[in-house]
């Protein structure tokens, strides 16, 4: 069993159940020193729970754990870090009003010495090429820093088996490359590392080998380079997938949303937006892309009506040529002009959905209201659920479970298929596929896609910028609020994007 | 550290929705051994037999017809506290200003039959006083959701104040009220005439209030479940990004919820003023306004089995005052017992939802 002394870490028949759920089935599992390690698997594949249970988070039902072919307990995350094992979460755990030194040494048991806990922070941040500022508040720092703090802090801890589920959910091309720069460092270094993602572009980038989880199980581990892409896709999904994301040219394309001199604060009276100007045509996806929080989630909310607007204009041009605008209307008044518009927000379960009820219930969000009378018609919403549970291929144990008991993949369908149940002529997506597998983000594209082709005017906020080149038509890029430019998705290339997202300026393209 | 760290004793483990039958069967469990230390505690603190007690329990709560009518008046106006307080927490609305919202009805109803009393025919009077303190209770609720709505003020501590204001305010009319001067209390009102005293219904002076519980509690359940305004009540409970999303008013929503909840307040005021009592006093309300509170958490926010948990209070409550009279115990005793029981109630749940999985034995232990 125990072959090859090199194996940091090897699970052996780990079992994990949530209730009815099988998270993780017999799993085996080696992590070798000096590799990356990419752990593939759909949405609800157990992934993350394999994880957690290495990392002292859950504890499993059944199987062993061996560190550096030790037969090892993991009671607590303590546990976990005195056996040399760091897991970087896909959400930070850092806390906002301390310092990133403060952050590192936070529940060590050992005497706070600000000079030497500096020392060793430059240390590691020299020997890997990290860049943070030991004395900078959390609360102060962008996206990437705030991941660097917490690779930091796992390596601080003297780490030596490194696991980061979804790193470059958040960033940008560039800040990715420079990770991935780092974790081949720390691999060449000797440690074990294992990365879980959805980009299969990544995958074959940076890992050596990938580990492939389907229904809790492990399916088995292939080394990257003998196998491409659409192979590992199978192997997660269990058959053949198609991953072509067919565009096709925009038809009868007409203004229909119009946006000029947008400029809005949100609540804190800070500047989200400054002068945004664009048009959104009908039978075409409008791509924006930026870093996450350069104004995405103020501008669609702008749209959609929940966004108070300091100045500008959002106009909606009917099939007529008739204008009305959209600017101080809530969505109730907005869906009473007649304008049917449909919003996918970022937050799912927090803005989109209510997490609590089932899926008939959810379905009734949008039309609770429909029919006189004070009772709610239930028997609509009930059909629609069976028709999008049948139609999205919703894995779910019926139409009366709770959402939040969805994985994320079908908790996302679910939504979709409401927003688009209502054939809107403006459909509006925030990160429509974030933390979604590669066969449910496919089913998604091709949602859009024939939205699209219906003749609806699609924004898609997304942060994959591949796919944004793929699916898009034309790109908005955002930065620090303001549009930095908008190019043509058939001829613009990523890092022309790159730059946009980090400098305004660049040159310009329109169509 | 040790070469191998021992597997914990016991980890655990969430279920997944459990059955109803398993949750039944927790809880009568939980109630089975809370009965079971009861009975220990008694023995031991008080050298009693414990099944004496708790015979001397079942006595004091129906051991009679009267007594039997009792409890089941009290419950009736637990159950209709609770109920009150039903739709604001469902909405995520903490409203602990039922107290308030039951003493600022039951004044509005004192009120009516001091002073129109003489004035006015008995249907009339009783008519104003349905109206006075339906809309007083209403007016209760509706300070705090306003404050809320507008200013997002905190609904805890405002309906917590409304309550000093409430008790303060009956207060002040019992002595402005007060029979015999210097007496400081209001006494029977209209004792001869019984102008303003609800009318007993099929000879019973303790049906009204049931009957209007049952009703009140079948029409709370309805209009939550099966209701639009149900349903935004609870899509604003859930998430206020949400209602927003879809265009629903959240602060509409919070005040036309809280005027409903504090006007069912107001209706258990009028029960107890112009129904059981014929008189107010500042504790009228009787702390019920709280214990509604943990009756409706302990049934979730469904009305239809707050009928159990009011009931178990109620028992629990009379019995033990029994217990205390007949021993010579006194109240606090029977304090401790509901405490007790309570506890091992609430805490049931986390085995409804959790189960405990201990270290299984294996031979790798023995190293």
């Amino acid at each position: 069993m125990m072959e090859a002394g090199n194996a940091a870490v090897s699970m052996r028949n780990v079992s994990k159940s949530f209730g009815a759920v099988r998270a993780n089935h017999k799993v085996d599992l080696d992590i070798y020193k000096g590799e990356i390690l990419a752990l593939l698997g759909e949405n609800g594949s157990g992934k993350t729970t394999l994880m957690n249970m290495l990392s002292g988070i859950y504890f499993p039902d059944e199987g062993q754990i061996y560190i550096n072919g030790t037969e090892r307990i993991i009671r607590s995350p303590r546990d976990a870090h005195a056996l040399g094992i760091g897991m970087v979460h896909q959400h930070f755990k850092l806390v906002d009003v301390l310092t990133a030194a403060e952050n590192i040494t936070l529940g060590l048991h050992e005497r706070l010495n600000i000079r030497e806990t500096t020392e060793k922070i430059i240390d590691i941040c020299n020997r890997y090429g990290f860049d943070i500022d030991p004395e900078q508040k959390v609360y102060d720092m962008s996206v990437s820093q705030k991941q660097t703090v917490e690779i930091v802090k796992v390596l601080y801890r003297g780490a030596d088996i490194l696991i980061l589920d979804e790193p470059t959910a958040v960033l940008t091309p560039q800040e990715t490359e420079k990770l991935f720069t780092v974790l081949r460092k720390m691999r060449n270094d000797g440690k074990a590392i294992v990365i879980i993602t959805h980009k299969m572009h990544e995958v074959e980038e940076l890992s050596d080998r990938v580990a492939v989880l389907r229904g809790g199980e492990y399916i088995g581990s292939v080394r990257t380079c003998d196998m491409d892409v659409s192979e590992m896709t199978s192997m997660m999904v269990g058959h053949a997938v198609s991953l072509n994301i067919h565009r096709e040219e925009p038809r009868g394309v007409k203004p229909r949303i119009e946006v000029k001199g947008l400029t809005v604060r949100n609540d804190e009276g800070v500047l989200k937006l400054r002068d945004v100007s664009f048009t959104a045509n009908t039978g075409e996806i409008l791509g924006i892309a930026g870093i996450s929080g350069c104004g995405q989630k103020e501008l669609l909310e702008a749209i959609a009506g929940l966004q108070p607007v300091e100045s500008g204009e959002v106009v909606y041009v009917e099939d007529d040529g008739r204008r009305e605008s959209l600017l101080g209307k809530d969505p109730l008044s907005i869906s009473e002009m007649g304008v049917s518009l449909s919003f996918v927000p970022e937050d799912r379960l927090g803005m989109g959905l209510v997490a609590n009820m089932d899926i008939a219930d959810n379905m009734m969000l949008r039309t609770f209201r429909k029919g006189r009378g004070p009772f709610t018609d239930r028997k609509p919403s009930k059909k629609l659920a069976k028709e999008v549970v049948k139609k999205l291929e919703i894995v779910t144990p019926g139409i009366t479970t709770p959402v939040r008991r969805l994985s994320g993949g079908n908790v996302q369908k679910v939504l979709v298929g409401r927003e688009i149940a209502s054939e809107p002529t403006v459909l509006l997506t925030a990160y429509a596929v974030r933390g979604l597998d590669i066969n449910s983000s496919y089913t998604i594209y091709d949602l859009i896609n024939e939205q699209k082709n219906r003749g609806v005017a699609v924004i898609f906020v997304g942060e994959d910028l591949d796919v944004l080149l793929e699916l898009s038509d034309r790109i908005m890029v955002l930065c620090g609020g303001e549009v930095s430019g908008i190019l043509d998705a058939r001829t613009a290339d990523k890092n022309q994007i790159g730059m946009l997202m980090t400098r305004k300026g660049g040159s310009e393209h329109h169509e | 550290m040790n070469d191998k760290i021992k597997e914990p004793l016991f980890h655990i483990v969430k279920r997944d929705a459990p059955p109803i039958s398993r949750a039944l069967a927790v809880r009568a469990v939980a109630i089975i051994l809370a009965m079971i230390l009861c009975g220990i505690v008694t023995t031991v603190t008080t050298g009693l037999d414990p099944i004496q007690v708790y015979e001397s329990l079942f006595v004091g709560a129906f051991g009679s017809r009267r007594k039997i009518w009792i409890t089941m008046q009290n419950v009736s106006i637990l159950l209709l506290i609770a109920v009150a307080l039903t739709p604001a927490f469902r909405m995520r609305f903490w409203n602990v200003g039922g107290e308030g919202q039951i003493l600022a009805g039951g004044l509005a109803a004192a009120a009516c039959m001091i002073c129109l009393g003489d004035k006015l025919p008995n249907a009339l009077v009783i008519l104003c006083m349905v109206v006075g303190s339906l809309a007083a209770g209403a007016l209760w609720g509706f300070i705090p959701a306003f404050f809320k709505s507008r200013w997002n003020t905190n609904e805890t501590l405002s309906t917590l104040m409304m309550n000093y204001i409430a008790t303060q305010l009956v207060a002040f009319f019992t002595i402005v009220w007060e029979v015999p001067k210097g007496s400081g209390k209001i006494g029977i009102i209209n004792q001869d005439s019984n102008v303003g005293w609800l009318p007993q219904l099929f000879g019973s002076r303790y049906i009204l209030p049931i009957l209007v519980a049952v009703v009140i509690t079948i029409l709370m359940y309805v209009y939550l479940n099966y209701f639009k305004h149900g349903y935004e009540i609870s899509v604003v409970g859930e998430s206020e990004k949400t209602a927003r999303y879809v265009g629903i008013k959240v602060g509409k929503v919070i005040v036309r919820t809280m005027l409903l909840s504090g006007a069912l307040c107001g209706l258990v005021g009028l029960l107890l003023v112009g129904g059981i009592n014929h008189t107010v006093t500042t504790t009228i309300a009787d702390g019920q306004g709280f214990t509604g509170v943990l009756v409706a958490w302990m049934c979730k926010f469904n009305p239809l089995t707050m009928v159990f948990s009011s009931l178990l209070i109620i028992f629990m409550n009379r019995g033990a005052s029994e217990i205390s009279t007949s021993f010579g115990l006194n109240q606090s005793y029977a304090d401790i017992l509901t405490g007790i029981i309570l506890f091992f109630i609430i805490g049931c749940e986390f085995f409804i939802n959790y189960k405990v999985q201990f270290r299984k034995k294996s031979a790798k232990e023995v190293q």
